[in-house]
């Protein structure tokens, strides 16, 4: 497939990432007040919230992925551009994957560049960032990725949230295992290697399942 | 053998008398795993004492919601690949089974674990990496379920589930990977059943009493006995719905 | 295929949950062809138009298709946000196409609101919109969905009229319809 369809995909799905929930303030209006609310439900000290400050933040991460997730196809679906997309390109699956990419583009990696801000406020150590922060892009992707399967798969079920939520939970858990034990243990550690390993095979995968559950959504 | 019973009418022929014998059989093999897992097999203190009898359902159960699960994959990859229809009555009929499994090996280790972790009796086990496995298989079958009712005719339904019962099949050994790394220290047995095979084993710990082990197959026999005869069971209420459904339609296109 | 045909489905049939819509319906187009598929609430002409199009698999039988066609759905394959000019300039990026986008969206009466977003139109402007899809690339198969709906008479008129010309140039049109309209088919099928 020439480059054109691709480019001009990820130009759309950027207008309508935009276009849809003010842009960035969603996703990052929910992970930043997720995260404001570990010290009120666990408390003051320090030592604590430091503890489990890494967990909070791939949690509020696992679950803002999961605000947008609804309408990135259900969208296409109910005003008929999926039939477009279904006909003329030769393939769903790398469309998929270009809007599964331009959403955590919009949604996933915005919280990226703030982690370090609410890292302090947590007590999370500097040297840790780096890593960390990396850890967040790959894992966010990879949330988006499988997340991005469930809501392909329930695009034409209505209020369809908790049910992705359900779907993806599962599928979630390594990458959030990976992840949080990433920012303890840095780049030289078994968790890099599999939060990488884990990624490269969400976005071998997922896009595969999406196409054929957007194929089927369409029906 | 598969391939005799993928007709619809041999299957019901066949599990017409299969599945109570397979009740009655399951249930004196389990009957019999319990009292003496239960009553008459002498406890081991090593592992837990009085509680550590609750392993006769635990880990027949925790086989048997692994093999359920890859059942549930594997009947999925036969609808999507050749459309048999009753591969996808069968997936359908393995869900609910296997998550009722999962469910019973979660409480049945919760229980056993009790002693290891200090805590009463009632309490669940969040911390140990095989429990939770288990617990996260628990939610794939229950994602399944959920994914099928939620969608509106029975064909959208197949496909979506099959889907969805692939992508599950082959995450599953990452989940398995991460949830051993999240846990670094654990009150699970090492794989202690398999060892019973040495002569001789390297470490007087490791290895199984002989007399456990009977029970646990006796008990793993049971169960998949069990399991079959509820599954078949399943299969056949859903191919008698179907079938009236047909009816009704078919009745209704004629008025 | 064999005889010039431009589409061809043969021995197509649907199944919704455990009601069969129709069974061994065939339809073929060869060009300058109008088929209308005709039906009650429910018969189903819409998911043959479907099947047709390639988007739903039938539970039996093939379709053959010459080519890519254009296809119009119930919904017009609008989003909210976009503006006439800007549906049009992306499916002109996604499909190759040169074409003017001024002469187009003239073309369908869309001067005015060319600039608009979608989520401001009427109906009938966003139905226009989608039919300026289809002069965006030459197909020869053009598939629509009760294309004639939320039009008002000129845009009915102006519908014909491209369908018309459409025909002349050897093209082939079927639409599913289930009022009257002012277009004179080849041949119809009901289901």
């Amino acid at each position: 497939m020439s480059p054109s369809p691709l480019l001009s995909a990820f130009r759309s799905s950027l207008s309508e990432a935009w276009a849809n929930g003010a842009g960035l303030l969603l996703p990052l209006g929910f992970f930043t007040g997720t995260a404001t609310l570990v010290p009120f439900a666990l408390g003051p000290e320090a030592e604590l919230l430091s503890r489990v400050g890494p967990g909070v933040l791939w949690l509020a991460l696992a679950l803002s992925s999961m605000v947008t997730l609804e309408r990135v196809f259900q969208a296409d679906l109910q005003d008929g551009a999926l039939d477009l997309w279904l006909q003329d390109i030769g393939s769903i699956s790398l469309v998929a994957a270009i809007k599964t990419l331009t959403h955590w583009l919009v949604s996933g990696f915005p919280l990226v560049l703030l982690t370090p801000l609410i890292g302090f406020g947590l007590g999370v150590p500097t040297e840790k960032m780096v890593p960390a922060m990396l850890g967040y892009a790959m894992g966010g992707l990879v949330f988006f990725l499988w997340g991005g399967v469930a809501a392909a798969l329930s695009a034409s079920v209505a209020r369809a949230g908790l049910l992705i939520a359900l779907l993806a939970l599962p599928l979630y858990v390594p990458a959030l295992i990976f992840g949080v034990q990433m920012v303890e243990a840095g780049f030289d550690s078994p968790s890099f290697l599999f939060l990488s390993a884990s990624t490269l095979f969400a976005l071998g995968v997922a896009p595969a399942a999406m196409g054929a559950a957007l194929r089927l959504a369409a029906e | 053998m598969l391939s005799y019973l993928a007709n619809p009418l041999r299957f019901m022929r066949f599990s017409r008398l299969a599945v109570p014998i397979s009740f009655a059989l399951g249930a004196l093999m389990i009957g019999w795993s319990l009292y003496n897992g239960l009553f008459v097999v002498p406890p081991d203190d090593a592992q837990g004492g009085d509680l550590m009898r609750a392993m006769f359902t635990h880990v027949p159960s925790a086989w048997l919601c692994m093999g359920l699960y890859a059942g549930l994959a594997g009947a999925s990859f036969i609808w999507f690949i050749w459309r048999h229809e009753l591969a996808d009555v069968a997936a359908r009929a393995i869900a609910p089974i296997g998550a009722g499994y999962t469910a019973l090996c979660f409480i049945t280790g919760s229980i056993w674990g009790q002693k290891g972790w200090g805590a009463g009796w009632h309490n669940l086990i969040l911390g140990d990496s095989r429990l939770m496995s288990v617990l996260v298989l628990f939610f794939l079958f229950l994602g399944y379920m959920a994914l099928r009712a939620a969608l509106e005719t029975r064909q959208k339904a197949a496909r979506a589930g099959a889907i969805l019962a692939m992508i599950g099949f082959i995450n599953v050994p990452i989940i398995k990977v991460s949830v051993d790394m999240w846990q670094t220290t654990t009150i699970h047995q090492p794989s202690s059943v398999i060892s019973i095979g040495n002569p001789e084993p390297r470490d007087e710990d490791s290895g199984m009493n002989i007399i456990y082990l009977q029970q646990l197959l006796w008990g793993f026999g049971g169960h998949t006995l069990l399991a079959a005869a509820m599954v078949m069971m399943l299969m056949r209420s859903e191919v008698y719905t179907q079938q009236a459904d047909r009816a009704l339609a078919l009745k209704l296109e004629g008025a | 295929m064999s005889d010039g045909a431009l589409i061809s489905g043969a021995n197509l049939g649907a199944i919704r949950g455990e009601r069969v819509l129709y069974r061994n319906i065939s339809v073929t187009a060869q060009a300058g062809d109008l088929i209308l598929l005709r039906g009650a609430n429910g018969s189903g002409k819409t998911t043959l138009l479907r099947q047709l199009a390639g988007l739903s698999e039938p539970q039996s039988g093939i379709v053959e298709r010459e080519g890519l066609h254009h296809w119009i759905g119930h919904t017009n394959g609008l989003k909210a946000y976009e503006t006439p000019r800007s549906h049009l300039s992306h499916w002109a990026r996604v499909w190759g196409s040169e074409a003017d986008m001024g002469l187009i969206l003239n073309e369908v009466g869309l001067n005015r609101p060319a600039d608009v977003p979608c989520r401001l139109l009427s109906a009938g402007q966003k139905r226009r919109t989608a039919l300026a899809r289809l002069l965006l690339e030459q197909r020869k198969l053009w598939l629509l969905d009760e294309p004639f709906n939320a039009l008002d008479t000129d845009g009915q008129a102006l519908l014909a009229e491209m369908i018309e010309a459409h025909r002349s140039e050897g093209g082939a049109v079927l639409a599913a319809l289930h009022g009257s309209a002012p277009i004179e088919a080849t041949r119809e099928v009901t289901l």
